[in-house]
């Protein structure tokens, strides 16, 4: 079974608040996998997209610990068969004359999108869960991945429902 | 030398004169033009605070022109340490809030300490410091120092203010958020100009903290389990910590306790929530825990454990600790639950709540003691056989332990005793016998050398009628013991018993046990060379000083101690340096491997269960 977690975290938008969140997994010897931080459409909440490596019982005692923040509203864990989960990944091939027609084709099997045309590289813009990018990497690996950049995950809960509601929310 | 005379004294307000001021002042205040300085000001005394422990400086300066005339006592410390664990000893004797204040950077660090030591052992504290103005934030300008940053994981929560108008609600939230649920420290840190500034002070003012929303009842169901096990126990034992004194739920402890028969342990931040005196207590449990408390959990098969949280010096080596026990886990914070020890029965709960709510659940099948009849036969064969105690030196020195237990049969169960950390706070929670909650005050959780001194003076402006003796080592008390002038001139006669071995006698101890008696760097000097005399020093610093070498005199110096309440005494005694602290669970080690004195290890028949 895989150790990895995606929480969402809620909390007040407020100046460091997310040092608050980042410096209590180094504390208490978590590391996060990825990170992604937004407000939501509350002006006063951001969303903390946090993916975290850890059992269930360590995990279950980051997220207490997290709760007792005073600035973390809420705190849910979306699992992946009942989420969207999505990354941005931003990457620069070299594809020079002769590699450009088979990159492209790439391109266009992964719905990815070219953003950015040079003599000898294409940069490229693809959305994705994980494994999905990882995949796409994979393909254009051998044509010379010159730069490369990933955002940290979003996720968001299938159907109607939404966590940004509830009587913790409405204060803030 | 000349120390404040009564009538100079007297001039200060008293806690009656204040609380008459701060009733007059709680009420609404529509808005009033003020400073940023005159709202903080005007908010302490709207929170009525009695007294704030500081020290002014330049960032902080714009408070204490409107403290200047305000009913609020401050008293002005010689370190800024000083004022943190004064408002900790305060918190402590009184359940309430305590206050310290510094000004920006090094004023600030030095609150350190006494913050991250509150947050340890969750005492409630409001750090006020100063920061440099708002444009200078960030330019590494002078006396700089992010404070804020800092003590992010030693606070409960803590405060940069951006503007004027939010100091009362910032106020407010942070006693608040101190105070409630499980306490702890909150740090509020004001720019300069921020206190300068015009504002328009009103109060009360609206706390906004949707985040925060403290568990205080417990579920039913939760309950009614912990009673269905607790019937179903053979060998139950009541895990007492800090939180039950927190909650103030001692007397209801003591209804449980009696009620259902069950023997009671009470960890190092527990002691005084349960009558020492009392036949169901076996005492402290842990690294110098007494045999039957180390025993009585070790075989268990059910820790109700109320306010206390398996920490590693209560549990030895984790794997091995109550290997039998079922555990009911009942604590405010929900993280302590499950964090090193799996709960069977997790209550997430005020204290008090839980105690009323399980008498009620288990008052149908409680039975007293009768009920545990073979279980106590045990306990009270192993308590007979491994009783505390101590051997009298041999080289005819002075027994540190003796001098400790005479201490507390002199002074009495009344007064208030406040350790610093080493094998006298060990020995003070094992020969003083504690028979009331907020009479034994040590630093527990972070071990802080140098907390006796200013915490006994902050216990003491707070109970000014109790006695309070602090009980220090010598390498402790030369870490503090510069209040002794802040004690002497603001009329605060605090009482200290330096237990001077010559030595870091705990660190000593541990070289004599594990390091083959290698004794590296800590013998003080204090014995060989004098250095420093402790009478004298005390004397310079405006106290009392008195000496004690030998058995003969204890009684006679603590007596004439007692008899000084218009200046601090101290008394130095001279004690030997190879005495111990036993019984020991070296650390790491299972509580199994529990020595009752060098290299006697206690025997337990297999057919005592």
């Amino acid at each position: 079974m895989t150790t990895k977690h995606t929480l969402s975290v809620l909390v007040e938008n407020k100046p460091g608040v997310l040092a608050r969140v980042s410096g209590l997994f180094s504390r208490r010897s978590f590391n996060i996998d990825s990170l992604a931080v937004g407000e939501t459409e509350n002006p006063d909440v951001s969303r903390i997209t946090i993916v975290v490596d850890a059992e269930s019982s360590p995990l279950e005692q980051v997220t207490k610990q997290l709760n007792k923040l005073v600035n973390v509203l809420k705190i849910v864990e979306l699992d992946p068969a009942q989420s969207v989960q999505r990354e941005l990944l931003l990457v620069k091939v070299r594809a020079d004359r002769a590699q450009r027609s088979q990159v492209l084709e790439t391109v266009e099997l992964f719905r990815a999108r070219v953003i950015d045309v040079a003599p000898d590289t294409l940069t490229i813009e693809a959305t994705g869960n994980p494994d999905k990018l990882d995949a796409l990497l994979r393909d254009l690996e051998p044509y010379g991945i010159k730069e490369m950049v990933q955002s940290g995950l979003v996720a968001i809960g299938r159907g109607s429902r939404s966590i940004t509601t509830g009587p913790a929310l409405r204060a803030a | 030398m000349t120390r404040p005379t009564p009538e100079t004294l007297a001039h200060r307000a008293t806690p009656a004169t204040v609380a008459a001021a701060v009733n007059s002042t709680s009420a609404t205040v529509a808005p009033v033009a003020t400073s940023g300085a005159g709202a903080l000001v005007r908010s302490l005394e709207a929170l009525g605070v009695e007294v704030v422990f500081g020290i002014p400086g330049g960032a902080i300066l714009p408070a204490y022109d409107p403290l200047f005339d305000s009913k609020v006592r401050h008293i002005l410390v010689r370190h800024e340490q000083g004022a943190g664990h004064a408002a900790t000893g305060y918190a402590q004797a009184t359940g309430r809030v305590g206050v310290c204040i510094a000004t920006s950077g090094p004023g600030a660090t030095n609150l350190v300490t006494p913050i991250a030591d509150a947050y340890m052992d969750s005492v409630p504290i409001v750090a006020i410091t100063g920061q440099v103005s708002r444009s200078f934030i960030g330019t590494d300008a002078f006396q700089e120092a992010d404070i804020q940053g800092i003590t992010l994981p030693i606070t409960k929560h803590n405060f940069l203010v951006q503007t004027p108008e939010e100091l009362p609600r910032i106020l407010a939230e942070a006693f608040h958020l101190a105070s409630t649920g499980r306490p702890g420290p909150v740090l509020v840190d004001i720019p300069k100009d921020v206190l300068q500034a015009q504002t328009a002070f009103q109060w009360p003012p609206t706390l906004d903290l949707p985040g925060y929303r403290p568990t205080l009842h417990p579920h039913g169901k939760q309950i009614r389990e912990a009673a269905r096990l607790i019937a179903a126990a053979k060998r139950p034992v009541l895990y007492v910590g800090g939180g039950v004194h927190k909650a103030g739920a001692t007397d209801g402890l003591r209804k449980l306790a009696e009620l259902t028969g069950i023997p009671v342990v009470t960890t190092l931040m527990g002691i005084g929530a349960f009558p020492d005196s009392h036949p169901q207590h076996l005492g402290m449990p842990g690294m110098h825990g007494t045999v039957p408390a180390v025993y009585a959990m070790q075989k268990s098969d059910l820790l109700i454990t109320l306010g206390a949280r398996f920490d590693d010096r209560v549990t030895g080596q984790l794997d091995s600790f109550a290997p039998d026990a079922k555990i009911v886990h009942a604590d405010i914070d929900p993280a302590e639950i499950g964090k090193n020890r799996h709960a069977d029965v997790p209550i997430v709960g005020d204290a008090r709540h839980v105690i009323d709510e399980l008498i009620a659940a288990v008052s149908s099948t409680a039975g007293g003691t009768e009920q545990y009849a073979a279980w106590w036969a045990t306990l009270n064969d192993i308590r007979e056989r491994y009783p505390l105690g101590y051997e009298e030196p041999t080289d005819g020195t002075l027994a540190p332990q003796y001098v400790i237990e005479r201490l507390g049969e002199i002074v009495g169960p009344d007064a208030i005793y406040c350790a610093g950390v080493g094998q006298h706070q060990m020995w003070a929670s094992q020969f003083i016998k504690y028979e009331k909650p907020g009479t034994w005050l040590n630093s527990g959780g972070a071990g802080t050398m140098g907390y006796a001194v200013p915490a006994a003076m902050g216990a003491k402006v707070a109970a000014p009628d109790t006695t309070v003796w602090a009980i220090d080592g010598d390498g402790c008390f030369q870490m503090t013991n510069q209040e002794l002038a802040t004690c002497a001139l603001e009329g605060i006669p605090v009482k200290v018993a330096v237990i001077n071995n010559g030595n870091l006698g705990m660190v000593r101890q541990w070289q004599t046990l594990f390091y083959d008696g290698r004794y590296s760097n800590t013998e003080l000097g204090t014995h060989k060379h004098r250095i420093p005399d402790f009478v004298k020093l005390a004397e310079a610093l405006g106290c009392v000083g008195l000496r004690c070498e030998s058995k003969d005199d204890v009684d006679k110096v603590i007596k004439q101690a007692m008899e000084i309440n218009d200046a601090p005494v101290v008394i130095d005694f001279t004690v030997g340096k190879d005495a111990m602290v036993w019984p020991m669970v070296a650390a790491g080690t299972s509580n199994d491997e529990i020595m009752f004195a060098r290299d006697v290890r206690p025997t337990f028949e297999e057919d005592d269960l």
